[in-house]
């Protein structure tokens, strides 16, 4: 099929976008890199009046350092995080992670902040910035704000951000020291939404027991699925085979609650999150082991 | 029906001065309004392939784009690889090995590959079919698009 009608607008700065945000609401729906929103307007799921399209606003396109912070400007390519050095050496769950999303042309046209703004449950890019305690910048016509991503993910397809707002930035915190980190997931083809996949982090202290660990899930629930209370279990333990186990029993006995799908059973998804998080888990603990 | 948008781009080497209604997308556009029928329209929703062309220099979906996007941009399509006299090595290659059957997917293999090759000169086997993974053949099985790829990157280095 084919898209219906909309009306369309292209600014040229970010000042431009947000007034026309200011201006038009909810009803200015954002054009970033279109690869989901354009399928579902070709499928007229989607049948927007208006579209603000961002692509021309390259004073969102960048990735830099700011303090122990990696600043990436909402209009980044995902194949530009890809391809980045900062990435690779500041946020090595991000740079794991990236590649899993979609196909490489998909990456070439898809932004980070399309993907997060987004919130396909399904989808790598929140369950990482969620991992991570990323920070998302919302900005309107008359300031802006910061959001941790613990508040940013509402719900299915559902963020904070008001009708007035931008997403604009996302902020990734340096991994503490002696962190491992780990991204696993399983679809029935590479690129394809994923049944099932984790990104783990691991913080070991000084004597190489647990001192915080992270697990959040993909495509098990309504948004990004933080298995927060099996994470505290893990705290003040060694990383052992059982430690693992018990913790994979928990988060896909506890924490979660999959849709299944014409692929995949719920039953069957939690299956998928046992097996992927002992293996997440080992993996992050060896890595951590030798993080710095 | 909206107004009709005004966009210039580069296309195949030449500056091209357009019109369409915002919701054209840049396949349809390429199709039926500039008569490239080189680039396919399989899915309409980024899994098959078919209609990947380059934009500044990258692989792209041209079903996920509209035609207005290109706007200011450097498009190419499979029209601009070679002639039927002098083939772009990827396609001489794509014939020796059989890499096509029916061929309504090769010109979105074509597109996918060429900036790959330009940055990956020796390509394994494994790293071939993870830069095709957006790519679908209904005919081939995908092996002896594989076998072409590898011949091409010979090809290319020679």
């Amino acid at each position: 099929m084919k898209p219906a009608s909309f009306k369309y607008l292209a600014p040229d700065s970010l000042a431009e976008a947000l007034a026309l945000r200011a201006e038009h609401g909810d009803d200015a729906k954002a054009l970033a890199g279109g690869q989901s929103l354009i399928p579902a307007m070709n499928f007229r799921v989607a049948q927007p009046s208006l579209l603000v399209d961002l692509n021309k606003i390259n004073e969102l396109r960048y990735i830099r350092r700011e303090g122990n912070e990696l600043r990436i400007g909402a209009m980044t390519t995902q194949s530009a995080v890809e391809r980045n050095d900062l990435v690779a050496k500041h946020q090595p769950l991000l740079f794991e992670t990236v590649p899993f999303v979609a196909h490489p042309q998909i990456r070439n046209r898809g932004t980070l902040g399309g993907s997060l703004a987004h919130a396909d449950p399904a989808a790598e890019m929140p369950v990482v910035a969620l991992a991570l305690d990323a920070k998302f910048k919302a900005q309107s016509k008359d300031g802006e704000r910061w959001i941790p991503a613990k508040e940013f993910f509402q719900g299915f397809f559902t963020v904070d951000l008001q009708p007035t707002e931008y997403l604009t930035e996302i902020a990734y915190p340096d991994l503490p020291a002696r962190t491992g980190w780990c991204f696993m997931e399983v679809a029935r083809r590479h690129g394809d939404y994923a049944m099932c996949g984790i990104a783990a982090l691991v913080t070991l202290d000084a004597k190489g027991i647990c001192e915080k660990a992270r697990l959040v899930y993909l495509n098990v629930g309504d948004g990004p699925v933080d298995a927060s209370r099996t994470a505290a279990l893990l705290t003040g333990q060694a990383i052992t085979d059982e430690a693992m186990r018990a913790a994979a029993d928990k988060a896909a006995g506890d924490e979660m609650n999959p849709f299944g799908s014409v692929h995949a059973s719920p039953e069957y998804q939690k299956h998928l999150a046992r097996v992927l998080t002992r293996r997440a888990l080992k993996t992050a603990h060896e890595r951590a082991l030798t993080a710095h | 029906m909206t107004d009709k948008a005004q966009f210039q781009f580069t296309l195949n080497g030449k500056e091209h001065t357009g019109e369409a209604e915002p919701r054209l997308l840049l396949v349809d556009y390429l199709r039926h309004e500039i008569g490239l029928t080189g680039s396919h329209v399989g899915c309409e929703h980024g899994v098959c392939g078919a209609c990947t062309i380059l934009m500044d220099g990258q692989a792209v979906r041209s079903c996920l784009m509209f035609a207005v996007q290109a706007d200011g941009h450097d498009v190419r399509t499979v029209e601009s690889l070679g002639t039927m006299d002098a083939m772009h090595p990827l396609q001489e290659a794509f014939r020796e090995a059989h890499g096509l059957q029916c061929g309504f997917c090769t010109p979105g293999f074509l597109m996918t590959l060429v900036p790959y090759l330009e940055e990956h000169s020796n390509p394994s086997e494994d790293d071939i079919r993870h830069a095709i993974s957006g790519n679908i053949c209904r005919c081939t099985g995908y092996q002896h698009i594989v076998d072409a790829v590898l011949l091409a990157a010979r090809k290319m280095n020679a």
